[in-house]
């Protein structure tokens, strides 16, 4: 008698198999991952200016565009696709298999930290090509860089997979998902620079992971010299990690204890 | 032991007693049908042992494992059965062969994807996208799945919904092999042609409890109670209920001196039985 395979190594079939399926969307495929840099052509070629010395704003939009991008590929579209795969029948087949549940998050995982490399490459090549965007040359802000990516794709992941308890039916999981998406990216300082905002809305935008990630992925993009026009006169790099690990736990904690397979 | 122990199940949903005590015994090795109205309690029931759901009182043993337990060892239980969904509608985007192989490697000891393929008659599909396969054909995929990790207990829930007559009597012989091969299937179903086709025994059960457990042949006294003979008489058919039907052939042969025109001789379908006896049960 075999062995049931493990939960991690079930978790790397089910990232192969999502990917594939994710792969042959065509519609999906297209607005999950050009949406942003469609945006990022419209918002660069409207707003032209300089906000900051050697700082313009299409580049403080790029990043901005790559932070909001982790929160639209891991937990906008977990939290509309996994109702529908409720609805669909298809969780309950799963959960009348061996397969654990860690390894369908696992899989998810895979499939948005995926979905989230190609995305930022496309952001990061049209920027460069059409906006004049720099990469950094300091290897300490690569390394901030790939943490916040791992960091960001993982609390947008869990979150995702825990916020999709909340839509009553896949139909309808756009409408509850898309407005909180949208509004916590004008809260945040995506489409606007942060400290132009209302302090209250500084203030609530400080309570979710967005800002901070927009805040860390201008930490790598825009010079140091920028830190000084944040709200807190730095790029809070301790305050970041703390924040986005937290929501990280939140999430997860709510994955593991209140997924629900089934639709009643 | 029996395969399945159920004693004194009770389940409700607010002021909805959907179980109200109820007792079954499964055997090794048999094809046993759970037959009743909507509502009667018969999801609810299988539900519970297939572990979708919790419940309020009694005891629950299926492979000697409560299946309402999780863990480590709920994996190893799930690995030893296997489940068809009444409606599952994915996406679609994988193929036929992609996604039974895909599923296979969910279990320690499965059939291989080709095997099970072939078993359910979808060779010819193998490569088409699910999104492409008819009704009865994702049926098809749906046993496939359920049977890919060889299980020892199968549970089907209507399983031949959408499927033409030619497909259903593939799918009974497909069924009736795996029983000899030794699985144990549950089967619930609203075609009684079809409990009756494949059952070694069938439960009758509504307003939450058993009311019999016997064999098709057998249920609701069918063997024992009054045949119908019918036969023509010059421009007319006539027909008697009879204890004796044979007595009574003899006598009309006797009396058209041998042959008797259309003769038909039937004894209460396990229909017949079955609505008698789930309406005989309303207050």
């Amino acid at each position: 008698m075999n062995k049931i395979p493990s939960a991690l190594s079930l978790g790397i079939r089910r990232g192969n198999l999502e990917i594939r399926q994710f792969a042959r969307q065509r519609e999906s495929v297209v607005f999950t991952l050009l949406f942003p840099v469609i945006l990022l052509a419209i918002f660069g070629s409207v707003f032209k200016d300089t906000i900051a010395p050697g700082v313009t704003f299409s580049q403080y939009f790029l990043a901005g565009m790559i932070a909001s991008g982790l929160v639209n590929t891991g937990f906008q579209a977990l939290a509309i696709t996994i109702p529908l795969e409720r609805d669909f029948g298809a969780l309950k087949r799963l959960r009348g298999t061996p397969m654990p549940a860690s390894s369908y998050f696992i899989g998810k995982a895979i499939l948005i930290f995926v979905s989230m490399v190609i995305q930022i490459l496309l952001l990061l090549g049209f920027g460069i090509v059409f906006f004049g965007v720099g990469l950094p040359t300091d290897i300490n802000k690569w390394f901030t860089f790939t943490w916040l990516v791992l960091l960001g794709s993982a609390c947008s992941t869990a979150l995702g997979i825990a916020f999709s308890i909340v839509p009553k039916s896949g139909r309808g999981a756009s409408a509850v998902v898309s407005p909180i998406v949208i509004i916590l990216q004008f809260f945040s300082g995506v489409f606007f620079v942060f400290t132009q905002l209302p302090t209250w809305m500084q203030q609530v935008a400080a309570i979710f992971p967005l800002k901070w990630l927009t805040q860390g992925m201008r930490s790598v993009f825009l010079p140091d010299s920028f830190a000084s026009q944040e709200v807190a006169k730095s790029w809070e790099t301790g305050k970041t990690v703390l924040i986005l690990v937290v929501w990280l736990i939140i999430g997860i904690f709510f994955s593991v204890r209140k997924f629900k397979w089934d639709r009643d | 032991m029996s395969l399945i122990e159920v004693k004194g199940l009770k389940k409700s949903y607010g002021d909805v007693h959907a179980v109200r005590g109820l007792d079954l015994e499964i055997e090794q090795g048999e094809i046993f049908s759970l037959l009743g109205p909507n509502g009667a309690g018969k999801t609810t029931t299988v539900e519970i042992l297939e572990g979708f759901r919790t419940r309020d009182a009694g005891t629950v043993s299926v492979l000697g494992f409560d299946p309402q337990s999780r863990g480590h060892e709920s994996r190893q239980w799930r690995d030893r059965i296997g489940i068809v969904l009444q409606s599952s509608a994915d996406a679609g985007d994988l193929t036929v062969l992609e996604t039974v192989d895909h599923f296979s490697g969910y279990y320690s000891n499965p059939r291989t994807a080709e095997e099970v393929i072939h078993a359910v008659g979808l060779v010819e599909k193998e490569n088409a996208l699910i999104r492409n396969l008819s009704g009865g054909q994702r049926r098809r995929l749906d046993v496939a799945l359920g049977i890919i990790g060889n299980p020892e207990l199968l549970f089907l829930d209507e399983p031949t919904t959408g499927f033409d007559p030619e497909a259903r009597r593939a799918f009974w012989g497909l069924i009736q092999e795996l029983r000899d091969g030794g699985t144990t299937i549950v089967l619930t179903t609203h075609y009684l042609d079809e409990a009756e086709a494949l059952a070694d025994r069938v439960a009758i059960i509504n307003h939450g409890v058993i009311i019999e457990v016997s064999t098709p042949a057998e249920l609701g006294g069918r063997a024992t109670l009054k045949a119908t003979v019918a036969w023509r008489d010059g421009d007319s058919i006539k027909s008697e209920r009879s204890d004796n039907p044979t007595a009574l052939v003899a006598k009309l042969s006797a009396h058209f001196g041998g042959e008797i025109p259309e003769l038909v001789v039937t004894r209460p379908s396990l229909e017949d039985v079955y609505l008698e006896m789930i309406g005989g049960v309303h207050e």
